[in-house]
């Protein structure tokens, strides 16, 4: 069996004006089956742009991606949306619900693109909910509900379709810490299923709770490996910084 | 995802931004109901105008000779046997012979008033369908022998003798000439004046020795039937041309190419007249474009977090096509409603039949949906084609 995410030698380059800016210099990573991975790195250092890549928002300027196996480099926008919508599914800092919709209706609209029939959206998308513990607010408006529980329906929304690859990106950014704690508490716990779970972070002791790190630093991956050793590093760096 | 879906998310959409959404509406709903109004309103007038026509006989024909010497003309006599024999054509003519006649009565002292006085025979009654109150019609005897009667519309009568019944047997005056009223016809309008209750008919032989000329100048035939009129027309232009020779000199024209006429200007007047109607129908759905164009770009992050989870081209596209559609349409329905509403009011104003035709509301609701699909075409497309990193970090 093929490792679930293979990134191989990626490159991002943006050209501003005449510079050229590597977002992302020449990245291999792998992550497979079951993993729970935190990608961590401080604003700028091209983490943002790793997870766009792994979550199929944007492409890379070179390099290889095979998710499960299957090379996606040359998909086109639509069979890009397809692999969004079958195998990953997206926890955002800002959960990103839609407001007019109701909370029901935000976790149907992966179903709903997923082709379901109306009966199973509601059935799938209930199930999600009660997963979150949030059944009971289907019918509020996000707007209604307070941070940490719109939160939580994003997850469910990211939980609706099955998704291969659960990819969460500053989830606790916009909550205070306890809430903070309450859905990292949940990411774990959705870990222990047996779910695939990245987690994009600057914030090094979220990443700590990861089983595994991978530090970025201006597009370079300068530490693969399991939490503890990360700590070592990320000292190191702020060392180097602080030495500058 | 289904069309029903779409159209529900439109609906939503369309009832989260009343007032936006119906002022969008206000330039398809002006358009379609100006459309709605200008066609019901011209069909009625056409309607109004080709009744009057036919009550005057659509099968009739007006054949008018200019004299050409003392040679070359028609006599009535000759008329009169053209027609008896094609009877497959023609059923009746008589000849015309207009006079003004200053009428007075013995009693009226210097009271008098001017009236078109028209000498015909006694077919003439057929012909326009004329019908009697009191007395009879002119009759074959007051022809033949140039008999000094008349038969008088009920504005005359009433004028003169206060009512249609007093008036029989009485001696009305004509260019100082007494002539005796032995009928009275039947009010067909409201008898004043100019109306069509105002006519004085006497007999043609009688009318042709009063004119000046003394010639018979015009006839009034009528067809079998609106479908032998054409060849009715050139039977009598053979007859004519034999007669005279000269096509200058007699015209025949037929109250049906006449109606045609009056039809097709009716119907140009229309078509400039919609066109107008129709530009108001394009800025409207270009109120529509600008309107979508602005909802597009208002909720780039939302078409970003449908694509991050998973909404194609397709998607988009369709949510924004049918929500254009909606409101189009929506607005067509409005507009429908609206000019069905004026039509009515303006045909009770107009006393005519003004009633909006089912063809003109089916082709303006399907133009208002058309429009508003292609006119949200393009804001659909730019909504589509978003790149949904950019759009996800749309503020």
């Amino acid at each position: 069996m093929p490792p679930l995410v293979e990134l191989k030698d990626i490159y991002k380059i943006y050209h501003m004006g005449d510079t050229e800016v590597h977002a992302l210099d020449g990245i291999s990573l792998t992550i497979e089956r079951g993993e729970f991975v935190a990608i961590v790195g401080q604003s700028g250092s091209g983490k943002s742009t790793c997870m766009n890549i792994i979550g199929c928002l944007d492409v890379p300027t070179k390099g290889t991606y095979l998710l499960n196996g299957r090379d996606i480099s040359g998909y086109s926008a639509d069979e890009l949306a397809e692999v969004r919508n079958k195998m990953l599914g997206f926890i955002f800092q800002q959960y990103n619900l839609i407001p007019k919709l109701t909370v029901l209706e935000n976790v149907e609209l992966p179903l709903l693109y997923g082709g379901f029939s109306d009966a199973e959206q509601r059935e799938r998308a209930l199930k999600s909910l009660a997963r979150v513990g949030l059944d009971k607010k289907a019918k509020n408006l996000p707007s209604q509900l307070s941070g940490g529980q719109q939160q939580r329906v994003s997850i469910a929304r990211a939980l609706a379709g099955d998704p291969s690859v659960i990819l969460a990106d500053e989830p606790t950014g916009a909550l205070d810490s306890a809430t903070g704690r309450e859905v990292m508490l949940f990411l774990q716990q959705l870990h222990k299923e047996g779910n695939t779970i990245v987690l994009i972070t600057h914030d090094n002791s979220i990443a700590a709770q990861a089983k595994r790190v991978i530090r970025i630093t201006d597009g370079h991956i300068v530490y693969d490996g399991p939490a503890m050793g990360d700590k070592r590093v990320a000292q190191q760096l702020r060392a180097g910084e602080e030495g500058a | 995802m289904g069309f029903r879906k779409c159209f529900s998310m439109a609906l939503s959409s369309i009832i989260n931004n009343k007032m936006r959404s119906f002022l969008t509406m206000l330039g398809i709903i002006i358009g379609i109901a100006a459309v709605i109004i200008l066609v019901s309103v011209m069909n009625g007038l056409t309607g109004e105008v080709t009744s009057t026509f036919q009550e005057m006989g659509t099968n009739t024909i007006t054949v008018s000779i200019r004299s050409r010497g003392t040679t070359k003309k028609v006599e009535p006599q000759e008329m009169f046997d053209w027609i008896d024999s094609n009877t497959q054509l023609f059923t009746n003519v008589s000849p015309n012979v207009t006079l003004s006649g200053t009428l007075k009565t013995s009693d009226s002292g210097d009271d008098s008033i001017t009236s078109s006085c028209t000498g015909v025979a006694e077919s003439y009654a057929d012909i326009k369908n004329l019908e009697m109150s009191f007395g009879r019609f002119l009759q074959y005897i007051d022809c033949e022998r140039e008999l000094k009667t008349c038969v008088i519309g009920t504005y005359q009568a009433l004028y003169f003798f206060n009512s249609a019944s007093a008036a029989l047997d009485k001696e009305l005056k004509i260019n100082g000439v007494p002539y005796k009223i032995v009928g009275v016809l039947e009010q067909t309008e409201d008898s004043t004046q100019s109306s069509a209750d105002d006519v004085v008919y006497i007999p043609y032989t009688t009318a042709a020795k009063a004119s000046v000329t003394s010639t018979i100048g015009s006839y009034t035939v009528s067809a079998v039937n609106e479908d032998v009129v054409t060849s009715a027309v050139t039977s009598l232009k053979v007859l004519l041309q034999d007669k005279i020779g000269d096509s200058d000199y007699y015209t025949v024209t037929s109250m049906l190419s006449m109606i045609d006429n009056m039809s097709s200007m009716m119907d140009s007047m229309g078509t400039v007249l919609i066109a107008i109607a129709a530009i108001s129908l394009l800025v409207g759905g270009i109120g529509i474009m600008n309107i979508m164009l602005v909802s597009v770009t208002e909720r780039t992050r939302e078409i970003g977090i449908r694509k991050s989870l998973g909404a194609k081209h397709k998607h988009i596209m369709m949510q924004f096509v049918i929500e254009a559609g909606t409101v189009s349409c929506m607005g067509g329905i409005f507009g429908i409603i609206l000019g069905c509403v004026v039509s009515f009011a303006a045909g009770k104003v107009l006393d005519m039949a003004v009633v909006p035709s089912v063809g003109a509301v089916a082709v303006a609701f399907f133009v208002s949906v058309g429009i508003g699909v292609a006119f949200g075409f393009l804001p659909a497309r730019k909504a589509a084609q978003l790149n949904p990193i950019d759009a996800l970090k749309f503020e």
